[in-house]
């Protein structure tokens, strides 16, 4: 029997606003516990949500740039359910009246193009975290109740792991050039439940199962090939899928049933009597639309156009907002646009790989690399001092200036003491100068080597060439 | 002093005849003399309240323009939440609760110069009509101790009517203000939903739950109504511009005003003596230039349906939150979180209580909610048309508040249905989120008191208080005082 696989995703991403959904606290990751609370995030009994206005904001921007329908009026509704992450015992969410709807996200299999379609985005808040002491006792933690979430939904249209792999990383993409969302998973500002079902190629669909604790997009992908095997070995041996909700465990690659469909919860939901509809005007949409970040593939043909760059050069440096950004800072800093783009495809990059930096995880200061591309771009240092000053800045965040002045790598431009330098090394390398006089051009370079080691490697190649070419003449 | 309304008290402090302090120890002791007998106060922060009176005849000295209540002691139904003085909504869920912060009704009677002596007692959570429901004992009716005061804010009501208070803070979700203001011949404003903050008001339903005021009459009532009202960004729903102003005194003539009156709210199951006593009332508007016409009012079948369902799932989800976890009362056996949940909320609410949660998680729960709540919600928006249909013919609708004068204690506790039904007349105006003011205006043949209501048009309150003002003009129902009261 041939098998295909049916796969939807539900993805919820925290918003990247200063403060929560409902109340003014901090909505940043961490913290020390309970340190980001008040009444209202805290359900002291009495107190009420605010809708944090700019929650609406960025749920527009995603909602334009993936073509989805902005409800004109949309409500909140209450989720019912105990449990001690959540001090209401609700959440408030969008059940019957989400903020978007429909859309799509295209994504590229092996040039072959594949629009998924998006059932609904919407608005809900974050719950707080239980700390299990393993002494038998759990802690609570508060601090990120009422962070805002969208909660994207995807219809049925991913037919395996590579898919929603892709699907993932342009959505991450979209996410942080819109700057909504840092997207880390393993700070859980992007999450995915993933369900799966298997069907005969064209038949009817089968049970599916939803799969849960998935945090990484690794994970994602062994589970998703886990359970389409499991379900098609149930089938093959004529058993049934049962309808329930797994629990992934990575370490052992393997998932538990965390509950059937008999014991679903009835959530209760019912619309939410503290707040007002919600009302989004045209002018509004426009307002956000007209504001809207720039995304990758509009920064890369920027940076084509109006930059120069090489094709690749501007695929590398759009392949994650944090290096384009880091990019435009750099550039802005020095007003050198191509020099800074070299730095980023060449040095920035070497030093991440050596370093195993992340993307996300990349701190490096830009302007202090804008200062050294400055000083480059101006024959201030050469090239040897520049790199050694950019790596002293990637790994150990030094002054530029100071490092450069205090190693002694400002470039030496004092003809005087070229002209010495040549003179001296000729006399060493007697034999390398006849072997150039005698026509072998390659004993210049180690001429020119010789000097350069002798004036501590900061003197001006140029001026060194030209000495050395008219001694040797 | 005691004779005073609170304005004549206020003016009497503002002109320096009496302290800030001379009042609230003179009140304070009315209470620990009385109160024993009534049980209308559940607290009593005389410390923070002598603390806090002084500072206001401070400003008072130093010029500062507080407001016509200003000096003015007052006490709060204990669902409002205030920092550092317990609050448990007469429920033994909450005991030992005391709030981090102030509802916004209260910073606003600070602002305005009032001391909050302390909290009164209530049916749990506001679910009844008798206080009789709370875990901190049952409310006496002034007029007869052997009778329930109402409720659920008969703490409010009946410390009004004892003499404890000149003035009070309750909250109505379904005749929470008006009912008790009926049974204690008290004087009490429901206004709009909206036009209160409910920061701070410990939710019972929440799209139904208003303050307002209780007190001797309804200029006390309009003043008070004026300091709490207005815009507060922390209430998404308050959504009034800025507070009453009921300042313009009114001409004493109600001719151009016409009054509705529903024929078949006071044909059966009324006492007579009920019926009387409003029609004499429709008569005394009449008499001031009013027209008084009946009507039909439609939809009389679905108010109590409608209005139980919505307040109950709303209260079901509400209440969610009293985990056993957080604050309040833990089952101190418990072994597992489960029984954490099951035992302190079992043993922390009380019966009424318990009865609405389980049947507004019923109503909410897949299978029924179509059935149940979803068409409530629809009974709720063909209430709300017919009231605007009746507001393009009337300016108010005068209407009795309860069937009938207070009942004995523990003559309905165990008969919830009938209860229920008991709010016939009051539930339909908060399913409209409309204002109402209760009034007093007769006695039974016991001598109990009997009040009746106009309802409004949404926000309409300037145009009630005034007609309101017209009645006490003419009557002296709210002057009369239970027989035994010295003040």
């Amino acid at each position: 029997m041939k098998w295909e696989t049916v796969i939807g995703l539900e993805v919820h991403t925290e918003l990247l606003t200063e403060s929560k959904i409902f109340c003014g606290c901090s909505a940043k990751f961490g913290g020390e516990p309970n340190t980001r609370l008040c009444p209202i995030c805290t359900a002291m009994p009495g107190s009420l949500p605010v809708l944090n206005k700019r929650v609406l904001e960025y749920a527009m921007r995603l909602g334009i740039v993936l073509g989805c329908t902005i409800s004109k009026s949309s409500k909140f509704d209450r989720k019912n359910y105990f449990y001690p992450d959540l001090p209401k015992a609700y959440q408030i969410s969008q059940l019957y009246a989400p903020i978007l709807r429909g859309g799509q996200l295209e994504i590229d299999l092996d040039g072959q193009k594949k629009a998924v379609r998006l059932r609904e985005i919407h608005i809900e808040e974050d719950a707080g975290k239980l700390l299990h002491s393993g002494f038998g006792e759990t802690h609570m933690d508060f601090n990120r109740c009422g962070v805002p979430l969208l909660e994207i939904v995807s219809e049925p249209d991913f037919s395996s792991g590579d898919e929603v792999l892709l699907y993932l990383e342009k959505l991450r993409e979209i996410l942080l050039y819109l700057g909504i969302s840092d997207c880390k998973m393993q700070e859980g500002s992007l999450r995915a439940d993933v369900n799966i079902s298997v069907r005969q190629i064209g038949g009817e669909l089968g049970v599916r199962t939803e799969m849960k604790n998935l945090n990484s997009f690794k994970a994602i992908s062994r589970a998703i090939e886990y359970e389409a095997d499991r379900q098609i070995g149930i089938l093959e041996s004529g058993g049934k899928i049962a309808q329930e909700t797994l629990r992934w465990d990575d370490d052992i690659g393997e998932s538990y049933s965390m509950r059937s469909k008999e014991n679903a919860q009835d959530y209760r939901y019912f619309p939410e009597p503290d707040l007002l509809p919600i009302n989004i005007s045209e002018e509004w949409i426009s307002e956000i639309r007209k504001d809207l970040p720039e995304l990758a593939h509009q920064k890369r043909e920027r940076y084509i156009s109006e930059y120069k760059l090489s094709e690749f050069e501007a695929s590398v440096i759009t392949g994650h907002k944090n290096i384009s950004d880091l990019y435009e800072n750099i550039s802005a800093h020095s007003n050198a646009p191509l020099e800074s783009a070299r730095l980023i495809t060449g040095e920035v990059m070497r030093l991440m790989n050596q370093t195993n930096t992340l993307p996300e995880e990349l701190s490096v200061d830009a302007q202090k690399l804008g200062t050294l591309v400055t000083l480059v771009t101006d024959g201030k240092i050469n090239r040897g001092a520049y790199k050694q000053a950019v790596e002293a800045v990637f790994t150990e965040d030094v002054d530029p200036e100071d490092y450069i002045s205090k190693n002694g790598l400002m470039m030496q431009n004092d003809s005087a003491a070229v002209k010495e330098a040549v003179s001296v090394i000729m006399a060493e390398q007697a034999s390398a100068v006849s072997d150039y006089r005698s026509g072998k051009e390659k004993a210049f370079g180690f001429l020119m080597g010789q000097v350069m080691k002798k004036l501590g490697g900061t003197a001006n190649p140029e001026a060194v060439k030209e000495m050395l070419k008219k001694e040797l003449s | 002093m005691f004779e005073l309304s609170a304005l004549e008290l206020s003016a009497l402090i503002c002109e320096k005849k009496m302290s800030v302090t001379e009042a609230v120890r003179a009140y304070i002791d009315v209470i620990k003399k009385s109160d024993n007998v009534y049980n209308a106060f559940v607290a009593i922060s005389e410390e923070k309240a002598l603390a806090v009176a002084a500072d206001v005849q401070k400003r008072i000295d130093a010029g500062e323009k507080l407001s016509p209540l200003a000096g003015v002691p007052i006490a709060l139904k204990d669902n409002i939440s205030t920092l550092g003085i317990p609050t448990t909504c007469s429920s033994k869920m909450l005991s030992g609760y005391t709030p981090v912060y102030s509802a916004t009704v209260v910073d606003r009677l600070e602002q305005a110069g009032l001391i909050v002596l302390g909290k009164l007692n209530m049916d749990e959570f506001g679910m009844g009509g008798s206080s009789e429901t709370g875990f901190s004992g049952t409310v006496k009716n002034p007029w007869d101790v052997s009778r329930v005061a109402g409720g659920s804010s008969g703490g409010c009501a009946a410390a009004v009517a004892g003499g404890e208070i000149p003035l009070t803070l309750g909250s109505d979700t379904g005749g929470s203000i008006r009912q008790p203001c009926s049974f204690c011949g008290t004087t009490g404003i429901k206004p709009t939903y909206g036009a209160v903050s409910r920061y701070g008001l410990i939710a019972y339903a929440s799209s139904m739950d208003q303050i307002g005021p209780i007190g001797r009459d309804v200029d006390d009532c309009a003043a008070l109504l004026s300091v709490i009202s207005g815009f507060d960004r922390k209430d998404s729903t308050c959504v009034i511009k800025k507070p009453f102003d009921f300042r313009s005194a009114s001409s004493g003539d109600l001719s151009g005003v016409k009054i509705g009156l529903p024929r078949n709210y006071l044909e059966d199951g009324i006492d007579s003596s009920v019926k009387n006593a409003i029609l004499t009332a429709a008569k005394e508007f009449e008499d001031s230039g009013a027209v008084v016409e009946e009507f039909e009012m439609p939809l009389t079948s679905y108010m109590i349906a409608a209005y139980y369902i919505i307040a109950c799932a709303e209260a079901s989800s509400n209440l969610s939150r009293y985990d056993g976890l957080k604050y309040g009362y833990r089952n101190p056996d418990a072994k597992s979180l489960a029984d954490v949940y099951k035992l302190s909320r079992s043993e922390g609410f009380g019966l009424e209580v318990k009865r609405r949660i389980m049947l507004g998680s019923f109503v909410l729960s897949s299978g029924y909610y179509d059935a149940y709540y979803k068409k409530a919600l629809k009974a709720r928006a063909l209430i709300k048309d017919a009231y605007n249909k009746l507001f393009e013919l009337y300016d108010m609708v005068l209407s009795p508040i309860a069937p009938t004068t207070a009942y004995k204690l523990g003559e309905n506790i165990n008969d919830p249905m009938k209860m229920y039904l008991g709010d016939i007349y009051s539930v339909s105006v908060n399913l409209a989120g409309l204002p109402a003011v209760a009034l007093p205006c007769g006695f039974d043949e016991s001598g109990l008191p009997i009040g009746f209501q106009l309802v409004g048009d949404a926000f309409s309150e300037n145009k009630l208080v005034d007609t309101a003002r017209v009645y006490q003009h003419r009557t002296d129902f709210h002057k009369r005082k239970p027989p035994q009261i010295a003040f």
